[in-house]
């Protein structure tokens, strides 16, 4: 808890830093924050975590694990940032304390052992981002995704609250541990109430996390928010809901796993073609990651559809993997963009003849995206497969790797555009902060990709 | 006014429920056909508001105060949320003069 504290405290400082126009403090002070909260959650980590708050969140290792792949994608996204925002604005305090606002809530979805903490969570995290996506005010674009982000964010809150409702009804408790109780207690007399409200919030959670067929405000908001900003959206808030998700369906769900897994199961398998077909026609890089992330939405449903005990560990690595290769390739595409004003596939050609090892990077990103073997990517990818298969979910696996051909296709372009185009174009200055974010994670995805033992067995 | 309280009393639990269900699908209804923005987000209110009204319900049928407390977060949310919104849609007049939705097909593919 100290941690939630003391991020939002220093968002609050953030923005006085802002008001004393201290431009050059803010990003060392927000990362010193960042590091601060990490010890605070280092030194959590507990085998034996009791509800704390009158039961209103739970910091067990679950959480924390989540929690810190958060602020260290964060940290990362902030490093991106240094004069990004200078020209949308000369108000640039603002950006990073929504930012730290909208990371806080993040952390409380992911620790939430109360329906209203999840609510809170979700809720804090979406309209600072409403706000985010539309930084860029004379921009059209921006604007356009802000206000579809606004639009569909609330509606499916809408959903989401209307799920927890009739939870209460059926059970009146928002307790994580009473409704569990209460679903263990009755198996085959739970109220009809309780079924409704598992559907609505899995429709509202599946609007959160972008599964198709509610992801449809996700390519265009991801298409026009800044880049830095749709870093932080397909990363950090894709993690946290995929963390609340999963802890909710884990924690109180598992024992009426017949009724709602069928649902999942068509909402993974639809999710898993929208996102790969519309990829593959994409022109623009930034695009093709928009309808990438949903692909990989899919495959991190993987893991609630097979309930299990590998579950959280296979989602931790899976959303790791994920952000840091996504991390890498907006971080890219940030760069490319500056220099030639284009963010299509045509942006990259001959890349590597100029700038190798930025075109190395991009390779690692996109291999690990793609899932080929000694990158993260694959390591998660192989975890979620094999939860799956331990559940005999055999189609389920077939077309998933139907699935992950077709994306290989799409990533392999870039690649070959960097490789086999010739183009002749200047040298892409790459900055200080950019060279430490691309090579950490560059490092940690190979790394994990060799020795998927370190965090095999975390949780 | 005692019989008055006396019969909502006596209004079964149901009724309520089927009343917010019907709020809440008139709410969603509007923001699926209607193309005005501030008319999306009065039904977004609707939606959120038939879930305080069942809220309330479900709170005096479980003589449990925590869905009334529960009331007054999506009561501040719902505040700030429209107080977001409302920036937003004023920027995006600044650039388009329109509320209209049909407006925002600049992003497409």
């Amino acid at each position: 808890m100290s941690a939630i504290i003391t991020l939002s405290l220093l968002a609050i400082l953030l923005l006085y830093l802002g008001l004393f126009k201290a431009k050059a403090a803010l990003l060392p002070v927000s990362l010193l924050g960042l590091v601060a909260t990490l010890v605070m959650y280092g030194t959590d980590w507990a085998k034996d975590a009791e509800p704390r708050y009158n039961g209103m969140v739970l910091f067990d290792q679950y959480a924390v694990a989540f929690s810190i792949l958060c602020v260290g994608v964060t940290a990362l996204v902030l490093l991106l940032s240094k004069n990004y925002f200078d020209k949308a604005s000369t108000h640039v305090a603002e950006y990073y304390a929504l930012i730290l606002f909208s990371l806080t809530g993040a952390l409380l979805v992911v620790s939430f052992h109360n329906l209203a903490m999840l609510f809170i969570g979700m809720e804090i995290m979406s309209v600072a981002l409403y706000i985010l996506a539309g930084i860029r005010k004379k921009d059209f674009a921006s604007n356009e995704a802000a206000l579809k982000y606004f639009l569909m964010g609330a509606f499916s809150t809408g959903f989401l609250l209307f799920g927890i409702a009739l939870l209460y009804g059926a059970t009146g408790s928002f307790d994580l541990a009473a409704i569990k109780s209460h679903v263990v207690d009755n198996p085959h007399g739970v109220s009809p109430l309780f079924h409704g409200g598992i559907l609505l919030l899995i429709v509202g959670l599946a609007f959160k996390v972008g599964a198709a067929p509610f992801h449809f405000w996700t390519p265009d908001v991801y298409d026009g928010a800044p880049i830095l900003i749709t870093t932080f959206m397909s990363t950090v808030v894709k993690t946290a809901a995929f963390a609340g998700f999963l802890r909710l369906f884990a924690f109180c769900f598992v024992p009426l796993q017949d009724f709602w897994m069928p649902v999942l199961l068509v909402i993974t398998i639809v999710t898993l073609f929208v996102g790969n077909i519309t990829a593959i026609v994409q022109q623009s890089f930034k695009r093709m990651l928009a309808y990438s992330s949903i692909s990989h939405a899919g495959y991190m449903l993987f893991a609630i559809v097979a309930i299990g005990a590998t579950s959280a560990e296979s989602i931790l690595v899976y959303a790791g993997a994920y952000s840091l290769a996504s991390v890498v390739a907006f971080g890219s595409l940030i760069l490319v963009k500056r220099a030639t004003g284009s963010d299509h596939f045509e942006a990259f050609n001959g890349l590597a003849k100029k700038n190798p090892y930025l075109a190395l990077a991009i390779t690692v990103a996109m291999l690990s995206l793609a899932g080929i073997p000694l990158t993260a990517g694959f390591v998660g990818k192989f975890m979620m497969f094999s939860g799956v298969l331990a559940d005999y979910q055999v189609l389920l696996v077939i077309l998933a790797a139907v699935n992950a051909a077709m994306g290989i296709f799409y990533y392999f372009r870039v690649i070959v555009a960097m490789y086999f185009r010739p183009l002749d174009r200047d040298q892409i200055a790459v900055a200080g902060e950019y060279r430490v974010v691309l090579i950490v994670a560059v490092l940690i995805t190979l790394v994990l990709g060799v020795y998927p033992a370190w965090v095999a067995g975390l949780l | 006014m005692e019989t008055v309280i006396q019969n909502i009393q006596g209004v079964p639990l149901n009724h309520y429920i089927l009343f917010c269900s019907l709020i809440f699908s008139i709410g969603v209804i509007g923001v699926l056909i209607r193309r005005n923005v501030i008319i999306i987000m009065m039904s977004v209110e609707l939606m959120l508001n038939s879930v305080n009204l069942l809220l309330a319900a479900f709170s005096v049928h479980w003589g449990d105060a925590s869905g009334q407390v529960f009331v007054f977060f999506i009561m501040a949310l719902a505040a700030a949320e429209v107080a977001v919104g409302l920036a937003i849609i004023v920027m995006v007049y600044r650039n388009t003069r329109s509320v209209d939705i049909n407006a925002l097909n600049r992003l497409r593919g």
